[in-house]
């Protein structure tokens, strides 16, 4: 018996991929290090690599099949001085494809699994026209399209980054952008956050419309200077003289298995500072809304994304210029018995809450507060003298939080609606470790919500 | 304590020279020559002069008397460099951007000493109507771009505006200013890089005035000829006598050429001196008064200007002229300063941002 190829998992998060193509065929001599296939995934196309030596048995996926699981075997190889191994027949009942090979090597789950959901607002925008056709739409799409769009309509809009060129993205979302606008307006940065960001800040100074891309916002820590001295601070200090009309994006919060250092929600961070704005959307037709109302925005405007979004698949409306208001919040699902109040990732968790919540009959509304800067407390002030209990959920530290913005709100301009304490659900106020099962402890999950919830609601 | 700078080639155009460990293939500018000036232009370098030290001097005074608060960073000593650089700048086309001490550049580039003075005392007819103090103020008009707090931050910014320059493709040129000690900012290098590797119109001007608040270039700069700073991402440096004018000037010229002609950025160290404290509440502890006393006795640009201006006939009754003007000028810039409003109390919340939402 040969050695079984089975297919690889490229990123931590994958799951499953296409084989989009075989390098070698059956009969093949390959050493380590040859490359055996190409591999795609929704990020990315990679080689992949022999590492054994040997010569190519049966393969047993054919190029261009989507949807192999990771631990699928893709193809036997007849080991060292071997033979080939027999091309038996496939055991008959096996339908070799999307099926995890029984053998598969048991693989750590990420506690960020806990994080996805294919939660979705279960109201229409309430400002689209009857009769508005939808299309399925991923965030990494909606983002790309947002702003395309813009790029089209104005010159001045020019992306800059790390990988934003001729990578198309670190995480693909400037994919196609290089081909349509040239390498004047889509800009590969040397790995120097700090001098880039100053360097976009400096040319909206002057004039331009740039939109900074952090490969992740843990990397705009070392440029975190421009956006609060230099981005954030100009217009005030040079009394309204001075304009400063950036896009800071990339994505925000906790990624699968990265540990501490790429790990971490700074919405809290940057929603602290006056003079920014600040975005973080949960759904692909917000991401493109906003993202092209954050870069009409005169105003210097942090657009925090989520990795763990990007793949995520919803309806955005196909209208020509879908542009949101930002600075206003938005009702995911009408309820009467508890408000949940979250923004990004935490949205698809409080929803899903909330369907196990209707389960056991209590009405949870869910608001997406998708500006963290300014606030749209109205609408959670509004939404609280309904149902006079309230949650927020947020994947991220409870110290200092918007969770605790929220309750801080609460205390001093609805505390005659509250009926039960504000209740925060965020991440444990500890650094993400990566041990799969401390990083599943550290986040939050849809059963904390639940349980949040009926604690305000008395039902426990 | 400026030392001996570039040779100054006095006629024929030669390479400037190759700092040890550079590359000799690659093209280099020309070695600057001392501006030939007109009669005219030395009065105006004369007049802008005296009007930055009397300015300064005046702004010393209102901080001693409680007018000014804060910090207030004064630009005596160093204003050949300003006024020999801005001298032969397009405002309005060519943009500057400088740190903190940053009055001096304004009145360089033409900006009203009232709407400066009002903004260092704090007054709603200030430029930043108040709320930039000394080392916030901006002019948009005059392309000015500040006035910036953070060591090194104006680096990265002034790429930015040389990008945004060469993206529109208008010709102009940014100048960035900054000093010895933000030499050693990590951004600086990193803008450096992208400045040269998008051959971005920029001047990177260093303002080496011997001290880093009160740490001396030599205890704080492992390579303490900072015009080669720029050497390894082959960006050509030239050190230039920044106590005169003429030889600031003349500098400027050929970095503009460089720059003009598309070769990328050019990195200018101005050898200079500042006779005040760091900041006003300067300790004075790390410098004798000997050796201040001596700079100002040998080396004063003004001084040197006024030899100029008195070798091309001009005489000591028409400078006095100048002189009591720009007294004039100053005084009643002060007496502006110290009577306008202060700004409203709903001022407060204005220009946070520019939109509504």
């Amino acid at each position: 018996m040969g050695i079984a190829i089975k297919m690889p998992a490229l990123s931590p998060t994958m799951e499953e991929g296409t084989l989009a193509k075989w390098l070698v065929k059956e009969g093949d001599d390959v050493r380590s290090g040859d490359i055996l296939a190409e591999i795609e995934t929704d990020k990315a196309t990679m080689e992949f690599e022999a590492v054994d030596e040997g010569k190519i048995g049966k393969i047993l996926i054919a190029e261009g099949s989507e949807g192999v699981k990771v631990g699928t075997v893709i193809a036997e190889m007849a080991g060292e001085g071997g033979e080939a191994a027999a091309p038996a027949p496939a055991p008959k009942e096996e339908a070799p494809k999307a099926e995890a090979a029984p053998d598969a090597p048991k693989k750590a789950e990420s506690g960020t699994s806990k994080l996805a959901s294919e939660a979705k607002a279960t109201v229409q925008d309430p400002d689209l026209p009857e009769g508005t056709e939808f299309v399925k739409t991923t965030v990494r799409e909606a983002l790309r399209d947002a702003m395309a769009e813009e790029m089209r309509k104005d010159e001045r809009v020019f992306v800059m980054g790390e990988e934003v060129a001729e990578y198309q993205g670190a995480y693909k979302v400037t994919q196609g952008l290089l081909e349509e606008f040239g390498a004047k307006r889509v800009i590969d940065t040397p790995i120097t956050e700090y001098g880039f960001a100053g360097i976009g800040t400096g040319a909206a100074m002057g004039g331009l419309r740039p939109v900074i891309e952090f490969m992740t916002f843990n990397f705009a820590m070392q440029a975190i200077d421009h956006i609060i001295n230099s981005a954030a601070k100009t217009n005030y200090m040079s009394g309204g003289q001075m304009r400063c009309p950036i896009v800071f994006r990339g994505p925000n919060g906790a990624a699968s298995r990265v540990g501490a250092q790429h790990s971490q929600n700074y919405g809290p961070w940057y929603a602290a500072v006056p003079g920014l704005i600040v975005i973080a959307p949960y759904d692909a037709a917000d991401a493109k809304g906003l993202l092209k109302a954050a870069i009409r925005s005169t105003d210097p405007v942090v657009f925090l994304e989520n990795e763990l979004l990007y793949g995520r698949s919803f309806d955005v409306p196909k209208v020509d210029d879908y542009v949101l208001p930002i600075g206003k919040a938005r009702i995911m699902r009408p309820g009467k018995d508890v408000t949940l109040v979250s923004y990004s990732i935490g949205v698809g968790l409080a929803l899903d809450a909330a369907a196990t919540l209707a389960e056991e009959g209590i009405d949870a509304e869910v608001i997406d507060l998708r500006t963290l800067r300014p606030l749209d407390t109205a609408t959670v002030l509004e939404s609280l003298k309904k149902t006079n209990r309230l949650v927020v959920v947020e994947e991220g530290w409870p110290t200092c939080s918007i969770a605790s913005e929220i309750a801080a709100v609460v205390m001093e301009q609805g505390f005659d609606d509250l009926d039960a304490p504000v209740l925060r659900v965020t991440n444990e106020d500890v650094p993400l470790p990566y041990a799969a099962n401390l990083e599943k402890a550290a986040l939050i999950d849809a059963a904390r919500v639940v349980e949040a919830a009926k604690k305000v609601t008395y039902n426990k | 304590m400026a030392k001996p700078t570039t040779p100054r080639a006095s006629s024929a155009k030669v390479k400037a020279p190759v700092p040890a460990g550079a590359d000799h293939n690659r093209p280099r500018p020309e070695t600057p020559t001392d501006y030939k000036a007109s009669k005219d232009e030395l009065l105006e370098f004369y007049r802008q002069m005296v009007l930055i030290r009397r300015f300064e001097e005046k702004a010393g005074q209102l901080y001693g008397l409680g007018f000014i608060g804060g910090f207030c960073h004064l630009y005596i000593g160093q204003e050949a460099v300003a006024v020999g650089i801005q001298s032969a700048l397009k405002p309005g086309k060519d943009s500057v951007i400088t740190g903190y001490r940053d009055h001096g550049h304004m009145l360089a580039y033409g900006i009203d000493p009232k709407v400066i003075m009002a903004e260092l005392t704090g007054r709603e007819a200030g430029i930043s109507r108040g709320k930039g103090g000394s080392m916030h103020m901006f002019s948009v008009e005059h392309k000015f771009y500040g006035g910036h707090g953070i060591v090194g931050a104006q680096v990265s910014l002034g790429a930015g505006l040389g990008f945004a320059h060469k993206y529109n493709g208008d010709g102009g040129v940014c100048v960035a200013y900054f000093g010895d000690g933000a030499a050693n900012q990590g951004q600086v290098y990193e803008s450096f890089n992208m400045a040269e590797l998008w051959k971005l119109p920029i001047i990177f001007v260093i303002e080496n005035n011997q001290y880093a608040m009160g740490t001396s270039v030599n205890r704080a700069s492992s390579e303490d000829q900072l015009y080669r700073r720029g050497e390894s991402f082959r960006i050509p440096g030239l050190q230039v006598d920044g106590m005169d004018v003429l030889a600031v000037r003349g500098a400027t010229e050929e970095a503009l050429k460089w720059v003009q002609e598309g070769n990328g950025p050019i990195l200018l160290e101005m050898k200079t001196y500042r006779y005040r404290g760091h900041s006003m509440s300067d300790p004075a502890k790390y410098r004798s008064r000997e050796e201040v006393q001596a700079m100002r006795d040998k080396s004063d640009p003004i001084e040197g200007v006024k030899k100029y201006l008195i070798e091309a006939g001009i005489s000591e009754d028409e400078i006095k002229v100048i002189d009591q003007d720009i007294r004039k000028i100053v005084a009643e810039a002060a007496d502006f300063a110290e009577t306008s409003p202060e700004p409203e109390a709903h001022e407060l919340y204005t220009d946070v941002l520019v939109e509504q939402y």
